[in-house]
């Protein structure tokens, strides 16, 4: 880890809806976050912590306050596989997206990058021709990722990669995500609801609830001696921490 | 013996090649026991489930073997029979709630469901048992509950009325089809102490279907792990948590995240 | 032992035959399809006039043959226009949302609001008759319904996570509509497209048995159909045959199209 900061976002404030409808999802959130850092983000569906992702990489525009990103490109990995390839394309095609927008248009060294890529997480070059439909959940998670990768992006966040899958193929999968952060130096948001996950992978945790930061800190530190009643709560909860 | 499983296979004919899900599944469970079945997707679990529930009866699908219920094998039962013990002898619940329960009714009327279609019950005596239910369920004011409908509720709620309506008759065995999977963990938590205390309570058995092996220790007595359609090992759940034979069960128990950090492995570690 | 899809193999069949029927019909036909001749008056079918002859003495069968292409032809200009219109109106209103999507909605509502072949009528009053005139109209009047049929697609996939990454990898708005998420569409807006087609030919038919639609001597079967009314039973095989061929026509593609949606049932 070092010092430079690649994400910053100060006393940011997010809404949802219009008019009357309008709600607050975020409150005063700040965070920064370190190259080649891993920050799990804990908390219940209705938290606010994928809201909070789609504010940090700019999915969601509605915000105040301060945001900055020193990376040219950021990109997610969201739960649902199967919602983030497009079903109608091949996953050859998905992966080469990134580079075709960029201008690169030699097919043949469109196809070498996408299979390069493609072996980076642990697949073949058969899957090239596969639509994402005939690929198994972690198989399709392991395009998502590589597709996050092909152009170059150095800051990527999970949105519960691993909460879809299967035990043994969610430990496939996290260390993969592990391998990849130290051969590619990366850095990752990592949301999810399970702590044990995170304590895994992450760094240094952000507990979440009700659309504010209730505790953070280092990973240790707070499952060691947690501060907030609801972070106990979340920790007594966790079975597989047992 | 309440529930008695001898050699049940599942085989699908609808493919190329017929298709065998579950191969020589056997089970005997008592009255008030809690079992926990394990696997991952694909194990051939909750199809068992649905086979035990007389859920797989169509084209296509073949379920051999028995099946006895109380001593009457539900396979063999014709439609009329099986509805006898349908939600009445025992009772599913699955992972999604909201697509189990009905939109556009409210909730007391779903609790009640069973009711109207099992007994002679006065409208009264079922918004009584219906009240009892919710009670059972752990939901908290079921007078105002009752007439709200389910996108009113939260999920962990939705799952107890989920929960009270399998209950309502007062079944025997509750299957529980990952019943918690979709939750957050802190309603996870208490769903499960929720189910141990019906259990503790009414003496109703409960075969607990999940693939988190943490969650199935939490509740269980006896554990089945199943893999590709088949039981690879089955026992009291401390002795396949803590001293694993089978190589499947194993590799499933280290999957599990502890409180361990992952190392990143650099190219040419591998 | 899957299951045959007899819709779609039935519909493509029968359609093919029509295709074919059409496709004779713009090349060749027994007789020329507007002369008369006054011995076969009402003639009934037989080996020389396979579905009889006319009031005039005009060979049925070779009008029907011509009527057909000008049906045809009518219904697939009115649908290139309709749907292709609706498709980018109905694309960037359902991926953008918003004021101008509200607008365009409102105004598609109005205008469904009437009977479209009653505002075909009226347009045509205005623009005067002919067939490049119903045409036009009809082919207006079709943009609404795809419009909303391609608007309610996008809305469904405007917010998958795969537009979220084609979005922070940088790929153009249009890009994203035309690549990325149309292909998606297809199977929906191709069984549309059937539904449109059948529309298209009785819109035809109705504007043309009411007198507005394509001008006489033209033949189209709809027009046919408005003559043989008044000989219903002198000369029942004038209404018989094009009505039959109208039957077909609809029944095969409307078949395609249940075929198609039957496609789709089956992958979700």
């Amino acid at each position: 880890m070092t010092n430079e900061i690649i994400l910053h976002l100060g006393n940011v404030n997010s809404y949802y809806g219009r008019g009357k409808a309008r709600k607050q999802v975020l409150k005063n959130i700040s965070l920064t976050l370190h190259k080649g850092e891993v920050l799990g983000v804990v908390g219940e569906s209705g938290s606010g912590k994928s809201t909070l992702a789609k504010c940090a990489i700019g999915l969601v525009t509605d915000i105040e306050g301060e945001r900055k990103l020193n990376v040219e490109n950021s990109q997610m990995v969201f739960q649902d596989s199967y919602g983030s390839l497009n079903p109608a394309k091949t996953v050859g095609w998905i992966l080469e997206e990134p580079l075709r927008v960029r201008g690169l248009r030699d097919k043949k060294e469109l196809r070498r990058r996408a299979v390069e890529m493609l072996q980076t997480v642990g697949l073949e070059e058969e899957h090239y021709d596969r639509k994402p439909s005939q690929l198994s959940g972690g198989q399709r998670q392991r395009v998502s990722i590589a597709a996050s990768l092909i152009q170059g992006s150095k800051l990527i966040i999970l949105d519960e990669p691993v909460s879809a899958l299967d035990v043994t193929l969610q430990a496939q999968i996290l260390q993969l995500l592990v391998d990849l952060k130290e051969r590619l130096d990366l850095s990752y948001i990592f949301i999810s609801h399970d702590l044990a996950v995170v304590y895994q992978i992450c760094d240094r945790v952000m507990v979440m609830y009700h659309g504010e930061v209730v505790e953070q800190g280092d990973v240790d530190a707070v499952y060691d001696n947690p501060q907030h009643e609801y972070t106990k709560k979340l920790l007594e909860a966790s079975l597989s921490l047992g | 013996m309440m529930l008695n499983i001898e050699h049940l296979s599942i085989i699908f004919h609808d493919r190329e090649e017929p298709f065998t899900a579950v191969e020589d599944f056997n089970l005997q469970m008592d009255h008030g026991e809690i079992v926990g079945i394990v696997g991952e997707s694909g194990s051939g679990k909750s199809m068992t489930a649905h086979a035990i529930m007389g859920l797989l009866r169509r084209y296509a699908v073949e379920v051999t073997g028995k099946a006895k219920f109380d001593g009457a094998d539900i396979l063999k039962m014709d439609e009329k029979e099986l509805r006898r013990y349908q939600g009445v002898e025992m009772s599913i619940i699955f992972q999604e709630p909201m697509t189990s329960l009905d939109p556009t009714m409210r909730i007391g009327k779903q609790v009640e469901e069973a009711l109207l279609l099992h007994t002679k019950l006065t409208k009264e005596k079922r918004r009584e048992r219906a009240l009892e239910a919710m009670e059972l369920a752990e939901l908290d004011e079921p007078e105002k509950l009752y007439d709200l409908y389910p996108h009113e509720l939260s999920g962990g709620m939705r799952q107890r009325v989920m929960i009270a309506s399998a209950l309502v008759l007062s079944p025997h065995l509750l299957i529980a089809d990952e019943p918690t999977t979709a939750l957050d963990v802190t309603i996870q938590a208490q769903i499960l102490k929720t189910l141990k205390e019906i259990n503790k309570k009414e003496g109703t058995a409960i075969m607990f279907i999940s693939h988190d092996l943490g969650v199935v220790k939490a509740l269980c007595e006896r554990v089945i792990v199943m893999q590709h359609g088949h039981i690879v090992e089955e026992g009291p759940v401390d002795q396949v948590f803590y001293h694993p034979q089978h190589e499947y069960t194993k590799h499933l128990i280290e999957s599990r995240p502890t409180r361990r950090k992952l190392k990143g492995r650099k190219l040419d570690d591998e | 032992m899957k299951k045959r899809n007899w819709y779609l193999r039935l519909g493509v069949v029968i359609t093919f035959a029509v295709a074919a029927f059409t496709l004779v019909g713009m090349f060749y036909t027994p007789y020329d399809a507007t002369q008369m001749s006054s011995a076969d008056k009402y003639a009934p079918p037989s080996l020389s006039h396979l579905f009889g002859c006319d009031q005039m003495g005009r060979d049925i069968f070779s009008r029907t043959l011509e009527g057909i292409g000008t049906t045809v032809t009518i219904a697939l200009a009115t649908l290139a226009i309709g749907f292709l219109a609706g498709l980018v109106i109905g694309a960037l209103c359902g991926y953008y949302g918003g004021l101008i999507d509200e607008i365009v909605m409102r105004i598609c509502d109005a205008v469904t609001a009437f009977p479209s072949t009653l505002l075909a009528i009226v347009v045509i009053a205005v623009i005067g008759s002919g067939k490049y005139n119903v045409i036009a109209a009809l082919g207006i009047l079709f943009i609404p319904s795809f419009a909303r049929l391609v608007r309610s697609e996008f809305i469904k996939y405007r917010d998958r996570d795969f537009v979220n990454m084609a979005k922070l990898t940088g790929v153009p708005p249009l890009r994203i509509i035309f690549v990325h998420i149309l292909p998606n569409t297809w199977p929906v807006l191709l069984s549309g497209l059937t539904i449109g087609f059948n529309n298209a030919v009785l819109a035809e038919a109705s504007m043309s048995y009411l007198g507005i639609g394509v001008t006489p001597p033209d033949a189209s079967l709809g027009r046919m159909l408005s003559e043989a009314q008044g000989y219903l039973f002198t000369a029942p095989w004038y209404t018989v045959f094009p009505g039959l061929v109208v039957i077909l026509l609809i029944l095969g593609v409307g078949m395609i199209g249940e075929g198609i949606r039957e496609r789709i049932g089956e992958k979700v």
